[in-house]
């Protein structure tokens, strides 16, 4: 039955390109949430009438999120070749797109820590000094306990834009369900190879959205 | 126990400078509740985030027990907050947390070990009457009980100071009265100095025993509640002694009494603890030979003493009624003939 649907595909050769987008997915992922709290929490703390208010540092941050959030992706691939040579001395495979999926998602996910730490009650912060917290009981007790469920709701629609980019990023050669689709599927005009791809990333997106729909609404007590 | 002097706060805006606190001086005992009242704008606020260091002076000291609070390193400053607590008009509790969890906030901060903590915060619940709540989430609260956390939460390492600041503001008369019962007791069972501040003088006058009023930045008046009271100096005062003793409908019925009866007197008596007990009123008819009709009369407890006011209507001839006023000064009562303008 599934052999007429799909009389073309190699499965074996799909469930390895699966497992290179959920690889390429996963570690970018990682590295993207932790980045982007990172720079949230810097343009946050940065602000005017933050804690750590930095017009200059707030400034040269925001900038360069701004650039790198509106390169389209495809185009930061191709300018970042020469950085990816360099880092990994490869521009194949799929650790080779990882530089790029990082530095595309990490300034998007930034502007989305940053949104979520404003939503926190400047009176909050205020307690919590009164209680003699420090820095860091503020960052992590206060800023980030406080902002988790939109944190989390964040770095899922991250995920899911990640899960494109590294379609995008396999037209490249950096292998996965993206490269696939174009070069056994399009390129050879084998439909069913594409439509199976498709059906597969649209599995892995609607996976990444339950799980995180499921931990923001756990962790939301408001 | 605290004591500010010439305590001046700048704020430097796009529009020019603020004078938010100016050249402040004053000075509170241990274990007395002193309330700061004040419109907004006044600088209550910022005079009160000086006790703890959240606004520094431009210029002046602060000195809470001993400590120099305006002029400590920031590490000093973090470890003599612990025993300088605050609460908070909207709580400003930690929602991600349960009852338990934000009591034991401050405990994880002064870094006391999970299980002293676990024991403290079990104490805490059951002295601000929240049992049974220590698994709810704030959201979960009432506005009364989100209140109870927050002085839970102030409570746990033993402040030497609490700082109120409107801490009853967002809440509805009824539990307001509960949280103010529940820091005079607190006051008196664990000899806790409070600084509270406020707009209400309804709360000045029932926990407070001293009260400073502020306006435009400086203390205007200071003084024990009783004798504000009972004479209020500056016009400011008298406005929030008013808020207490003479509801509006009063001061319509007096206005229109007097417009009515031109040649009529409305006097206002006031009466302050021993002299409350006298039987003014039976003799005042018995010896002149005048109407008497009361308009309107109350009795205030503050904390230290009863104050009184009752207005009187009084007809007859104006020499009768002269005489009458004259023997009421003379029964150590407060007496002002009010006048139409």
């Amino acid at each position: 039955m599934i052999e007429q649907i799909f009389p073309n595909v190699n499965w074996e050769t799909m469930w390895e390109a699966t497992y290179e987008t959920i690889y390429m997915t996963t570690l970018s992922v990682a590295i993207t949430a932790v980045l982007g709290i990172l720079l949230g929490l810097l343009l946050f703390l940065t602000s005017r009438g933050n804690i750590w208010e930095n017009k200059a540092v707030y400034v040269i941050t925001s900038v360069l999120v701004n650039i790198f959030r509106s390169i389209p992706f495809i185009i930061l691939i191709v300018l970042l070749i020469p950085f990816t040579r360099f880092l990994l001395d490869t521009i194949r495979g799929a650790n080779a797109a990882l530089p790029a999926l990082i530095i595309g998602a990490a300034p998007f996910y930034a502007r989305m820590v940053e949104i979520a730490l404003r939503e926190i009650d400047k009176g909050v912060i205020e307690a919590a000094r009164s209680m003699g917290a420090s820095m860091s009981t503020i960052i992590f007790k206060v800023l980030l306990a406080e902002s988790k469920p939109a944190l989390v709701s964040g770095i899922t629609v991250t995920a899911i834009a990640l899960v494109g980019y590294t379609a995008m990023a396999g037209v490249i050669g950096a292998g996965g369900l993206g490269n696939l689709a174009f070069l056994d599927g399009f390129q050879r005009s084998r439909d069913d190879v594409t439509l199976a791809a498709t059906i597969i990333i649209l599995l892995i997106v609607f996976v990444i959205q339950f799980i995180g729909d499921f931990f923001t609404n756990r962790l939301d007590k408001r | 126990m605290i004591s500010i002097s010439n305590a001046k706060k700048i704020f430097k805006t796009r529009h020019g400078e603020i004078t938010a606190v100016d050249d402040v001086s004053l000075s509170i005992h241990e274990g007395e509740i002193f309330g700061i009242i004040g419109y907004s704008g006044a600088g209550k606020s910022t005079l009160i985030r000086m006790l703890n260091g959240l606004e520094l002076p431009t210029s002046g000291t602060v000195d809470v027990n001993g400590k120099v609070i305006s002029g400590i390193n920031s590490r000093d400053l973090r470890k003599a907050r612990q025993k300088i607590s605050m609460i908070f008009q909207h709580f400003n509790l930690l929602w991600s947390r349960t009852v338990r969890e934000n009591i034991a906030f401050p405990l994880e901060i002064a870094g006391i070990s999970k299980s002293e903590r676990t024991k403290k915060v079990e104490e805490l619940i059951e002295l601000v009457g929240l049992d049974g709540r220590g698994d709810a989430y704030p959201s979960q609260l009432s506005g009364g009980q989100k209140q109870r956390v927050g002085i839970a939460r102030a409570l746990a390492n033993d402040p030497e100071v609490l700082l109120c600041d409107e801490a009853t503001s967002a809440l509805d008369p009824q539990t307001t009265d509960s949280i103010l019962e529940l820091l005079v007791d607190i006051n008196k069972r664990l000899g806790l100095t409070i600084v509270l501040i406020t707009h209400e003088m309804h709360v000045i006058r029932k926990i407070c025993h001293r009260v400073a009023v502020m306006e435009a930045g400086q203390v205007v008046e200071l003084g024990d509640v009783l004798d504000i009271f009972k004479q209020p100096k500056e016009s400011i005062t008298k406005r929030f002694v008013q808020q207490v003793t003479e509801p509006e409908e009063t001061k319509d019925t007096i206005e229109h009494l007097l417009n009515e009866y031109k040649d009529d007197l409305v006097v206002k008596l006031t009466f302050v603890g021993e002299s409350a007990e006298q039987p003014v009123i039976t003799n005042l008819i018995r010896s002149f030979d005048i109407q008497v009709n009361i308009l309107q009369g109350k009795v205030s407890q503050t904390q230290n003493g009863a104050y009184g006011t009752l207005f009187l209507h009084l007809r007859g001839n104006s020499d009768e009624a002269k005489k009458a006023v004259n023997y009421l000064e003379q029964a150590s009562v407060g007496v002002e003939v009010i006048t139409n303008d």
